[in-house]
């Protein structure tokens, strides 16, 4: 009796210091899974190729054939997948909660479509199937962009409505005499912002590293220039491969703490009062 | 000083809701509902839960359609005027301030919709708040506010576009007791001095009551009765309204002509339309007196002390009858006592016997 409640309290102390080590451990290793690749890419883009610190790289980069026209290519397509993407999913999803809540399973559905099928069967079936006019344009990437965003944009959107009571605010503003553009522009997009931002953020970071379907339409995106560049002098590649991960992470650093300045703005101006 | 005469009276509009029929797949929320409410007055919807009263002020509103009926605003019938054009301030059950606007802005909200220009719209804005006694908080956020702070902001937002009628959806539910009652007050002292026509919605009766000029006890989207709060409590004319307003029992009597014999004594039937002969009569604790009396044919079942009187039940034959006695004299009767019991009250309803009557227990 003594012995088995002494090993009844004893036994739970080290299950739990057992829990902790796995924890330590599990998250060590998705640590390293991350931070060595991205550790040997800076180290390999701050050397030459004899293996001493170099800076050449860098400095070599603008010089480059072809960078400078992918680097643009990459941004133009990332800010039209954008536009585009908003301009497509922020009134379908809003409509979709106002007016026909029983399809929201099936635009749930739809919209996961695209993580389904693979992008390289998504744009083979597109080369194939789009007009000449069309496939001569690198919008055609935009277009499919918007399709391979959906995914990630229709839930950021979705919680972000979820978070409001949508419904009401729409009929309190309709009672007090605003207009449907009015409510959508006034009422629903202010309050939508942080599910429309981190659309935002899912969608840049996307774009900007796509690789599969702007290599098989034979544009020059930044990820395909980073790809057939590396042929030619590696450490050059892997220097901007490292800039536009960097590039990316201050894009979302600055989105999000302009939204954050923003709501801290509008609470001081209230605390003052 | 009021607003109705800065509008020249303009605030108070008559509303006529004619046999509105609304029906959501096999669910009929509104089944034959008409309603009429007088410029300037206060009508409060009672009725149980899913009775159709949300319905109602929604189609009144313009935010639902009618499939059969009309929706007349001084005589005007609105079914082509979509809910922006209807003139009519909405407070919600639910928190409805605008999270990305201050409370000043949100009041503001409506005279923007209107094209008023800034500074009058501050100006005014500024009036409504004092009037809702929020004025030091106009620069505050709605997530700074308390819910009982919301809903008054709230009801400045609907009182600033001068509405000609205001809608109130149980505006008060989400609120804790004793704020509750205070917001009430304000709420009904702030619509008689605007003298503005005004719908409110709620499934407590004690708020029905004692806010409203006139009370329409809802069931199953129909108007049950609608009647002032004293009427309504002393003469139900059915046994729904009587069992939803107030407390009551039932009993089975038979009757005889215009009477029923209950417990030795001829009483008066209130209502004429039931010819049945077996049927209950419906009861107010006031309604009936007890008397000692070791021969009686009641005993003594439970009491409740309520303060002054103390609510008393006994079992007579089948039925369980509640009585109001005052304390002092109830200090007097025990569990199992023996009693007799008199009707007091000039006249009785009664209702078919076994009529089930479909009220949730508060
Ligand atoms: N949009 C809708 N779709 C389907 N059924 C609905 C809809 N709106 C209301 N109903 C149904 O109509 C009936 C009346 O609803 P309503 O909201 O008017 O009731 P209520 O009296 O306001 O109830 P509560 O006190 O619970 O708010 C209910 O049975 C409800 O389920
Ligand atoms: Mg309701």
């Amino acid at each position: 009796m003594v012995a088995l409640t002494s090993a009844a309290g004893v036994a739970p102390a080290p299950r739990r210091h057992r829990v902790r080590v796995w924890r330590g451990l599990v998250l060590g290793i998705a640590a390293a899974y991350f931070l060595i690749p991205l550790y040997a890419g800076l180290r390999f883009s701050f050397q030459d190729d004899a293996g001493h610190w170099s800076l050449y790289a860098l400095r070599a980069i603008p010089s480059q054939i072809g960078f400078t026209g992918a680097f643009w290519l990459s941004i133009k397509l990332a800010f039209t997948t954008l536009v585009g993407t908003l301009v497509l999913m922020v009134p379908t999803t809003i409509y979709v909660h106002l007016h026909l809540p029983r399809v929201r399973r099936l635009l749930e559905f739809v919209t996961v479509l695209p993580i389904v099928i693979p992008p390289i069967v998504l744009i083979l079936g597109v080369l194939r199937a789009a007009p000449i006019w069309l496939k001569a344009s690198p919008y055609l990437l935009s277009l499919m962009y918007v399709i391979l965003t959906m995914p990630f944009v229709y839930r950021s959107l979705d919680a972000g409505i979820s978070a409001i009571d949508l419904k009401t605010l729409v009929e309190a503003s309709r009672s007090l005499g605003a207009n449907g553009p009015q409510t959508l522009w006034r009422v629903i997009l202010p309050n939508l912002r942080a599910g429309i931002l981190s659309a935002s953020v899912l969608t840049l970071a996307l774009v900007l590293g796509e690789f599969t379907m702007a290599s098989l339409d034979l544009w020059t995106t930044l990820p395909v220039w980073i790809y057939q560049f590396q042929q030619t002098d590696g450490h050059i590649a892997t220097m901007v491969s490292m800039l536009s991960l960097i590039g990316t992470w201050v894009l979302i650093t600055v989105m999000v703490s302009l939204d954050r300045s923003e709501s801290r703005r509008s609470r001081r101006k209230a605390e003052v009062a | 000083m009021s607003q109705a005469q800065a509008n020249g009276g303009s605030s108070g509009a008559r509303v006529e809701l004619r046999e509105l029929v609304r029906v959501f797949g096999r669910t009929r929320a509104l089944d034959g509902f008409s309603l009429d409410v007088e410029p300037g007055e206060l009508v409060a919807l009672l009725g149980p839960s899913g009775c159709g009263k949300t319905t109602a002020l929604r189609a009144l509103a313009g935010f639902e359609l009618v499939d059969h009926g009309q929706v007349l605003v001084d005589g005007h019938d609105v079914a082509r005027v979509s809910p922006q054009d209807r003139d009519m301030g909405m407070v919600f059950q639910s928190y409805s301030l605008f999270p990305n606007m201050s409370a000043l802005h949100n009041v503001g909200f409506g005279l923007r919709m209107r094209g008023v220009r800034s500074t009058a719209r501050r100006d005014k804005a500024h009036e409504l708040l004092e009037l809702v006694g929020l004025h030091e908080h106009a620069e505050k956020y709605p997530h700074q506010l308390s819910g009982g702070q919301q809903q008054r902001v709230a009801l400045a937002r609907a009182l600033a576009i001068e509405p000609r009628v205001l809608l109130l959806d149980e505006p008060l539910s989400a609120l804790d007791a004793k704020v509750r009652t205070g917001l009430r007050d304000q709420i009904r002292s702030l619509q008689q001095r605007l003298a503005i026509t005004t719908v409110f919605v709620t499934h407590d009766q004690e708020e029905a009551l004692s806010m409203a000029d006139r009370v329409c006890v809802m069931r199953e989207g129909r108007g049950e009765q609608t009647a002032t709060p004293a009427e309504l409590y002393s003469r139900p004319t059915s046994a729904f309204v009587a069992h939803f307003v107030g407390v009551s029992s039932r009993v089975p009597v038979r009757r005889d002509g215009a009477t029923v014999g209950l417990w030795g004594q001829e009483v008066t039937v209130r209502n004429a339309d039931l010819t049945a002969r077996d049927v209950d009569a419906v009861l107010r604790p006031e309604d009936v007196a007890i008397v000692i009396d070791p021969a009686g044919p009641a005993s003594v079942v439970h009491k409740s002390f309520l303060g002054a009187i103390t609510r008393v039940t006994v079992s007579v034959e089948s039925a369980e009858v509640r009585v109001d006695v005052r304390s002092d004299m109830a200090r007097d009767l025990n569990h199992g006592d023996r009693v007799a019991l008199s009707v007091v009250a000039r006249d009785v309803l009664v209702s078919p016997r076994d009529g089930r009557v479909d009220v949730e227990e508060d």
